[in-house]
């Protein structure tokens, strides 16, 4: 194989080819490290050398993985490789340990091609938080990635990693996916370790793929799921994870939330939407509407229950034990500086909602209100599941904007997890798939649309084979971004 | 073995003036398990800092707490033994202030819905007992010895993460000296648990006291000022016995009792005011969303019952109403863990002894002489519980007198002798042949016409140089009331 095309594979195929021997691991690190080198897109954070990248990896050589290269959402620890979480407070941080999603890739033998660029401490939906600058869009360079996961999402979509892991705590993988016009899945809370995982919202926070297609998605899902002892609120997914291998969605029914799906969403994003519900119909899927009446009221839950998360979370970043200390006279005046100079506005302005939220006399008014909305998301998720098998939306209301369209308006940019937010809370198991093109609103070349299906927790297996089926019928060429 | 507790319970609230005093406390319990509350790093005293560490209680990004199932374990057993009510599903929820002790920013502990509650010890209600992990050391370099002012502070993070149980009473005490004996009850029953060291100048055992004073026969609370982390119940004591009587002149004086945290310096008998930060904090309490709800398995109740031993209360109560010892001794003996077993040692050597001899041997001759030989402690003793036995044994039986007992237990405590080699070495046994003492008492009213003549003449005190010749002439190896006998009866009378 000519040495320019080893990129070209999807990581299931590389490994293909890894295991029958057609090439070597060492051919197809190299290639991928030079992509990465070529790095335009401010996607990665850290690139790793050959040495560096094989570091910890065991197992080179077995295993449908083994040698596959994989790049890594710069949230998850990596021992002695710099971790930042794309804020300045972590600058110079090094873990002196693994995330056990790490560890579990270096023992399927996948070498870490480096740590990617994302909303610093994964807040925001267009990666323009980071400290480090945005990752910009393989499909056009003035426009965001999405966030938060927007590095690793730009990568894999730009051809510059063949997958990535992601996070996601209230659309940061699904939303990316969609915008750059890849796969992202977010799985059932607790079905992956956390641990490592630096915490944003920890009742929120998952770990996930972001792939190319379908297949890798439910591959990388396979390696990474499972109960981890360092995790109290892991369990992982009975069963495990095979390759999906559906062709059609015959007895399977849809619900969409025609409610929620009312206001906001772009012409071109709609049309995408309601031709793939057409092909859902054209695979023997049957469409139904459903009612989630409380999920409209997901991001206001969100956005108080994620800061108030976020804001103990982010209590330790104090200049005593690692990251970045400011000079200072005395420990407040420590505290205070470190933390102004170390954390962007969006941070501070979470961790000041955060503060508020659970302040003394308002967390009942606050928290407490907003944990019952979080309930009874979750009741309308389980009504909905009673009469049919996934909830389908569009991923995002619109598709990549312009880098500092929304950056002025925090409720504007808090509205593109609209659609996304409601499984986080649910702690549901949802999917983002490339679903076609259509035009930006503000005019343009056309831009990916993904398309999201939720399944009941723990079903991963089902929404991959569906999601499978869908993607094979639909055909979305991504080609497009991944050749420059 | 301590002093005083044999004053009885709670001696009288109300203070001469009107007054009562209103004592609540919250104990700190290191427990001593192996590992940390929430990691797997070793509990340690006295290391060189920072080796008992880990990514987890260093508050490094990303980790996640695990709790220490033996930890758990421990709080059923201290919930058993104060006749606590389990919560089916406790919560875990994380405190947040900032200081470097605390290096994630918050400390786990439970809040709304503790592990424990509504018990009981003695005449005391628990209201609560809950699990929470202890915060790191600090020492402050510089002439302040606190924070403020200090060259620099160094945090020590082998004491991060060590598991406690933090025990709230409700507020039942009424005077210093209760809160001593209660405290030192507590302190008992939680050692026989064996789930902590309980030293509080090891900081393994903390007690604070919120004071406050009522007038007598009001049923409402006064404003209460809290006591900080003294080390020891007997300064507990002086200070809370201080700050009621502060309470009270203020209040008589017309002020009024301002709430703040006070520290009572033994040394001066003085009570600072500690900064009232408390006062303004807001912890921000949030359920621990990295922990599922504690919910104990059927299995472990069961077992926390099972194995819980004789406690100090019942066993007091156990050697008043069946062993027939008197309440000071009953108490002295159970509430310190070493004695009680000690004392059963004692008593399991020669059943033919009266319990009440042998608790009087115990907590009296015995201690006594620790006390004068300079060692109150009685784990470093010379005297087996098997020796002293024997030693009690050949005093009930006559076989030495009790005065030559007493000096047999100087040389046990002074080098750990053997009390039968004693007794045999030196010859101290009774002259049980009376034909032989006979014998010496003649002669020793022949040796002395002088007072022989007095007592027959009526005087019955000289009787008195008599006794000592035949006991000098025997080396106190004679029976006192024996001697007697065999006088009045040579002396005709």
């Amino acid at each position: 194989m000519a040495e320019g095309d080893l990129t070209k594979p999807t990581a299931a195929a590389t490994g293909l080819l890894i295991s029958s021997g057609e090439v070597s691991s060492d051919e197809i690190l190299e290639a991928w490290i030079e992509r990465a080198a070529g790095d335009d897109l401010n996607a990665y954070l850290w690139r790793a050398t050959g040495e560096q990248a094989q570091n910890g990896v065991e197992g080179s050589g077995s295993g449908p993985l083994a040698g596959v290269p994989v790049a890594i959402k710069d949230i998850f620890c990596t021992q002695g490789v710099p971790t930042t979480a794309a804020s300045k407070i972590l600058q110079g941080y090094l873990p002196p340990y693994d995330a056990t999603a790490v560890s579990r890739l270096a023992k399927a033998g996948m070498p870490m091609l480096g740590k990617m660029n994302m909303d610093e401490f994964a807040m925001g939906s267009s990666n323009e938080n980071s400290a480090y600058g945005p990752a910009l869009n393989p499909w056009d360079r003035g426009r965001v990635p999405g966030g938060s996961s927007g590095g690793s999402a730009a990568a894999v979509a730009g051809g510059l990693a063949p997958w990535a892991l992601g996070t996601d705590t209230g659309g940061s993988i699904r939303q990316p996916a969609a915008l750059c016009g890849i796969v992202g899945l977010k799985p059932t809370y607790g079905s992956i370790s956390r641990y490592g995982m630096i915490a944003f919202a920890s009742s929120l926070d998952q770990c996930g793929p972001i792939t190319r297609d379908v297949t890798d998605a439910a591959l990388l899902l396979g390696v990474l799921e499972g109960r981890d002892e360092m995790d109290s609120t892991s369990v992982g997914i009975s069963g495990g994870i095979s390759s999906p291998s559906a062709s059609d969605l015959s007895g399977l029914v849809f619900g969409v939330p025609v409610g929620l799906l009312g206001e906001g969403v772009e012409p071109g994003v709609r049309a995408v939407f309601d031709a793939t519900l057409d092909r859902i119909s054209s695979l023997g899927g049957k469409i139904e509407e459903i009612d989630l009446p409380h999920a409209g009221h997901g991001i206001s839950a969100y956005y108080v229950l994620a800061p108030a998360e976020a804001s103990t979370n982010l209590s330790r970043y104090d200049g005593v034990r690692y990251g970045s200390r400011a000079p200072s006279s005395g420990l407040v005046d420590m505290y205070e500086q470190t933390r102004s100079a170390g954390f962007g506005p969006e941070v501070k302005r979470r961790i000041m909602l955060g503060t508020y939220a659970l302040s003394s006399g308002y967390y009942d008014a606050y928290y407490g209100r907003a944990q019952r909305v979080r309930t009874m998301i979750v009741r309308d998720f389980e009504s909905a599941f009673a009469d049919v098998d996934f909830v389908v939306t569009p991923t995002s209301p619109s598709v990549a904007f312009r880098l500092g369209e929304k950056t002025e308006d925090p409720w504007t940019m808090y509205l593109n997890d609209l659609f996304t937010v409601p499984m986080s809370l649910a702690g549901i198991p949802a999917i983002s798939i490339p679903a076609g093109l259509a035009p930006p609103a503000g005019g343009g070349p056309d831009l990916p649309v993904g398309f999201q299906i939720a399944a009941p927790a723990f079903r991963e297996q089902k929404l991959l084979e569906a999601a499978f089926a869908l993607e094979s019928a639909i055909g979305f060429d991504g080609s497009p971004a991944r050749i420059p | 073995m301590s002093q005083g507790a044999s004053s009885g319970g709670g001696t009288a609230g109300a203070t001469a003036d009107g007054y009562e005093a209103v004592i609540g406390l919250e104990i700190h319990v290191q427990l001593s398990t192996e590992t940390k509350m929430f990691c797997g790093c070793r509990l340690s005293f006295g290391d060189e800092p920072n080796i008992h560490t880990c990514p987890i209680c260093l508050g490094h990004p990303g980790v996640l707490p695990v709790p220490n199932r033996r930890a758990i374990e421990f709080g059923l057993l201290i919930a058993a033994a104060l006749d606590c009510e389990v919560a089916p599903r406790s919560i875990f929820h994380r405190k947040n202030y900032f200081y470097p002790d605390n290096p994630k920013a918050y400390q786990i502990s439970q809040f709304d819905i503790p592990l424990a509650s509504d018990g009981r010890l003695n005449e005391v209600r628990i209201h609560r007992a809950h699990l929470e992990e202890d915060a790191a050391k600090m020492i402050h370099v510089g002439t302040s010895g606190r924070i403020q002012g200090s060259d620099a502070s160094l945090v020590d993070f082998n004491r991060a993460g060590t598991p406690l149980v933090e025990i709230v009473t409700e507020p039942d005490l009424r005077s210093g000296a209760q809160v001593r004996e209660w405290g030192q009850l507590l302190r008992a029953t939680i050692k026989q648990l064996g789930v902590s060291d309980v030293n509080m100048e090891e900081g393994s055992l903390r007690c604070d006291a919120n004071v406050s004073i009522r007038p007598v026969g009001s049923s409402e609370l006064g404003t209460k000022t809290e006591m900080k982390n003294m080390n020891s119940f007997r300064y507990l004591e002086r200070g809370v016995e201080a700050e009621i009587e502060r309470q009270k002149q203020l209040l008589s004086a017309g002020g009024r009792v301002v709430q703040e945290t006070l520290h009572f310096d033994p040394s001066s008998g003085e009570l600072h005011s500690l900064r009232s930060k408390e006062e303004s904090h807001d912890y921000r309490y949030l359920p621990e969303p990295d922990l599922v709800p504690l919910a104990p398995t059927p299995e472990m109740l069961e077992a926390a019952a099972e194995s819980l031993p004789e406690l100090p209360a019942a066993r007091a109560s156990r050697y008043r109403d069946e062993l027939g010892i008197p309440e000071a001794a009953a108490q002295l003996l159970s509430f310190e863990t070493e004695w009680a077993d000690f004392f059963e040692g004692v008593l399991a050597h020669d059943e033919g002894v009266e319990p009440r001899v042998v608790a009087n041997w115990v907590t009296g001759e015995f201690a006594a002489e620790l006390r004068r030989q300079g060692d109150q402690e009685l784990s470093r003793s010379k005297v087996s519980a098997d020796s002293l036995g024997s030693l009690i044994s050949m005093v009930a039986v006559g076989r030495i007198s009790h005065a030559s007992g007493k000096s047999v237990l100087e040389s046990m405590v002074a080098e750990g002798a053997d009390p039968r080699q004693v007794v045999e070495e030196q010859g101290l046994e009774q002259i049980s042949d009376s034909g032989e003492l006979e014998k010496i008492v003649k002669s020793a009213i022949e040796a002395n016409p002088g007072p022989a003549e007095q007592v027959r003449s009526g005087n019955q005190k000289a009787i008195g140089a008599l006794v000592g010749a035949v006991m000098k002439e025997t080396r106190g190896r004679a029976d006192g009331g024996e001697v007697n006998r065999l006088l009045k009866k040579h002396l005709d009378l």
